[in-house]
């Protein structure tokens, strides 16, 4: 019996800011999930990641920002995995991100944005329901 | 510390009490059940002689100013000196910044502390690539003398110190304000102030990165060692365990790492610059976060003085009591924060403030209510600022010093604070010291796994956060947050372009040239980095210099 293929995700740290302590716990939490993770570790530019994200065949990025920089940084993310032909792939967000901003990130593509004290089931469970593999075997 | 009569007396005592206990049969939580601190340390119900019945006063809690310090370096304290009123604020441009300083003075502030944006702590221009979006955003931007001219106008050097949180540029940024001080006429044996400049924790934990850990530390010894010759009223090195803490550490890791850190830094210096200890220890400055378990944190400021000055008179063999001081800087906890019902944060930071002076910190700043929105705004910072004010004017906690001092519980817990924090240095210790630590990645799991374990608690409803797992609002009425202004970056880059074209670039090449010969060399590159800045070479340009020489170190992304 073919096994459901596992989700993968790119769990990424765009831009300067160098808090990852939410990233991470994410990422942990997602693998402990059953989900198969890629943490490209800080100071990524939207280049680096977009890249990162058709390298490692990814179906979900995860994008952490608590320096105020989000909606240039997520933005650009989307736009050039757009623009590489990877608009498929979701893209999520969280950090410290003023609640004016999410109708904008959203707008901009960033299918859901999860703030501080979200638990982390909450995260995975959306994922579940909302992020299907795209890799064909 | 007491006669066996009142140790027979308390044991037998504790025995009757929870016999009388177990007998009533209570719904209420069990006393079998197990309560600990915010950071897992297991927490009785009740604390008796018998659980710190091998402490020796004189040796072990004794008095202020003398050693072991536990209870507060200066014999005055708050008698002699409230601590400082120190509002960690930066934002936007050095006009925005200037405005918001001048405001918080003007409130009762009693010292400055600089917050720089992300281009500039992590050594790049508003102009880079890489500070696309970033310009402002968290602090002030700083590319030029210019910028800090502007930042520091008006601001009387001689008479306030000015605390700048800095990591791999505290050499660029200490030698703009050097600079500015020379400007307004004042000596630079008349300024005080403190520059962050602690990498190892960067490394660990905050992550502002740029050079590999080996040039890093000779950068801050070379700082260090400038300072001791030339602006003797100055931190040169502010050995931070706040960062630590925020990454997910628990207590006895914030004080460990910091610890061991400062050992390292300490025993750098000794061996790269030879000089003697108490040439520059007493200099030596810290910084610890505050969190919300109010009798964790003020056991672990008690017992960071207390090992400190062990290692400093034993350790490391210093005469001058100066150098056996931990002074320490305190900041609230931000990651205590919640960005659930906001005007609760005004609580939680009042409790961690008032932890951190019942520990006797020399210093506090205390987070806004606003911080898991953006930057504080005005009203919010003002609000901390008076949570300061009343707890040192109100509260009766500084009419005595050290209140907690021969508490059951308090001193029990510190001594097993630095218990655990001592095995942790050792551990550290056998691994060949921090940098060698630092590289296997210890500190770095240790931090990653206690952030995991915490989350997982507080998911799970094991330990409560307001708002968040327990009494959560089902509406939240926005709240007004600050607006950095949009137009900062495309003003800096302007700003920056004019000065670029201004300045005499001839002279800015040669400075730079000097400043990469230093660097290759074993010389003190402070003074070539002072001419720099008054050439006005900008900050990137300066860190460019420092990473082509040094080499860029990469986050090794450990989770």
């Amino acid at each position: 019996m073919d096994s459901e293929r596992k989700i993968r995700v790119l769990v990424a740290k765009p831009g300067l800011d160098g808090h990852d302590r939410g990233a991470k716990v994410v990422a942990r939490g997602f693998r402990d999930a059953g989900f198969e993770v890629v943490y490209t570790g800080l100071h990524q530019t939207p280049e680096q990641i977009a890249n990162a994200a058709i390298q490692e065949d990814v179906d979900l990025v995860g994008l952490s920002c608590l320096s105020g920089a989000h909606l240039y940084l997520f933005l650009e993310v989307v736009r050039l995995l757009k623009e590489k032909g990877a608009g498929d792939i979701t893209v999520i967000g969280g950090g410290i991100i003023p609640t004016d901003d999410i109708p904008k990130l959203k707008e901009g593509g960033i299918k859901e944005v999860f703030l501080p004290g979200v638990p982390l089931n909450k995260i995975i469970k959306w994922v579940k329901e909302n992020v299907k593999p795209l890799r064909v075997v | 510390m007491f006669s066996d009569k009142t140790l027979t007396q308390a044991r037998q005592g504790l025995k009757n009490w929870f016999a009388t206990i177990k007998e009533a049969k209570s719904d209420d939580v069990s006393v079998d059940k197990r309560l600990s601190t915010i950071s897992d340390l297991e927490v009785k119900p009740i604390y008796t002689p018998e659980d710190i019945k091998d402490l020796d006063f004189a040796s072990d809690i004794g008095y202020p100013g003398e050693y072991p310090f536990t209870r507060g370096c200066q014999p005055t304290m708050y008698r002699g000196k409230i601590w400082t009123f120190r509002m960690f604020s930066g934002l936007g441009s050095g006009e925005d910044t200037n405005k918001r300083w001048r405001h918080l003075l003007s409130e009762g502030e009693t010292g400055l502390s600089t917050a720089f944006d992300f281009p500039t702590l992590m050594g790049y221009d508003s102009d880079s690539p890489r500070a696309r979006g970033e310009v402002g955003k968290c602090g002030v931007a700083i590319d030029t003398l210019v910028d800090f001219e502007i930042l520091t106008k008006d601001i009387p050097l001689d008479k306030v110190t000015t605390s700048m949180t800095i990591n791999p540029p505290a050499s660029v940024m200490w030698a703009m304000y050097l600079a500015v001080a020379e400007k307004q006429g004042v000596s630079w044996d008349k300024i005080g102030g403190t520059i962050q400049n602690d990498m190892l924790k960067e490394f660990i934990a905050q992550k502002t990165l740029m050079c590999p850990p080996e040039p890093s530390i000779r950068l801050i010894s070379d700082t260090i060692e400038f300072g001791t010759k030339y602006v003797p009223r100055w931190n040169t090195i502010s050995i931070s365990g706040y960062h630590i803490r925020e990454a997910g550490a628990t207590a006895v890791q914030e004080l460990a790492f910091t610890l061991a850190d400062g050992i390292a830094y300490v025993q750098d210096v000794i061996d790269r610059k030879r000089l003697d200890v108490d040439a520059f220890a007493p200099r030596l400055s810290f910084f610890f976060d505050s969190h919300m378990d109010l009798f964790e944190e003020i056991a672990k400021f008690r017992a960071a003085r207390r090992m400190w000055a062990k290692i400093m008179r034993n350790r490391f063999k210093a005469k001058n009591p100066r150098s056996w001081w931990l002074r320490f800087h305190t900041q609230t906890a931000g990651c205590s924060l919640t960005h659930q019902q906001p005007y609760n944060n005004i609580v939680r930071t009042t409790s961690e403030a008032l932890a951190a002076v019942l520990g006797g910190t020399q210093s506090l700043h205390t987070n806004s209510f606003d911080e898991e929105f953006c930057l504080p705004s005005e009203f919010a910072a003002t609000i901390a600022l008076r949570t300061q004010q009343i707890i040192a004017e109100e509260t009766g906690v500084i009419n005595t010093i050290d209140p907690l001092a021969g508490s059951y519980f308090v001193e029990a817990l510190t001594n097993q604070i630095e218990q655990e924090a001592w095995e942790y240095i050792e551990k550290i210790d056998k691994m060949g010291g921090m940098l060698a630590a630092i590289e296997k990645g210890f500190p770095q799991r240790e931090v990653a796994n206690a952030a995991y374990h915490f989350k997982q608690q507080v998911d799970n409803g094991e330990k409560t956060v307001v708002g968040v797992n327990k009494y959560q609002a089902k509406e939240e009425p926005p709240i007004e947050i600050l607006k950095i202004n949009e137009k900062i970056e495309a003003d800096q880059i302007k700003r920056l372009r004019e000065v670029k074209q201004a300045r005499d670039n001839r002279k800015v090449t040669q400075v730079l040239n000097g400043l990469r010969a230093a660097c290759k060399s074993d010389k003190n590159v402070m003074p070539y980095v002072i001419e720099a800045v008054k050439a006005y070479a900008t900050e990137q340009e300066i860190c460019d210099v420092y990473r082509e020489v040094f080499g860029e170190y990469r986050d090794p992304g450990y989770f």
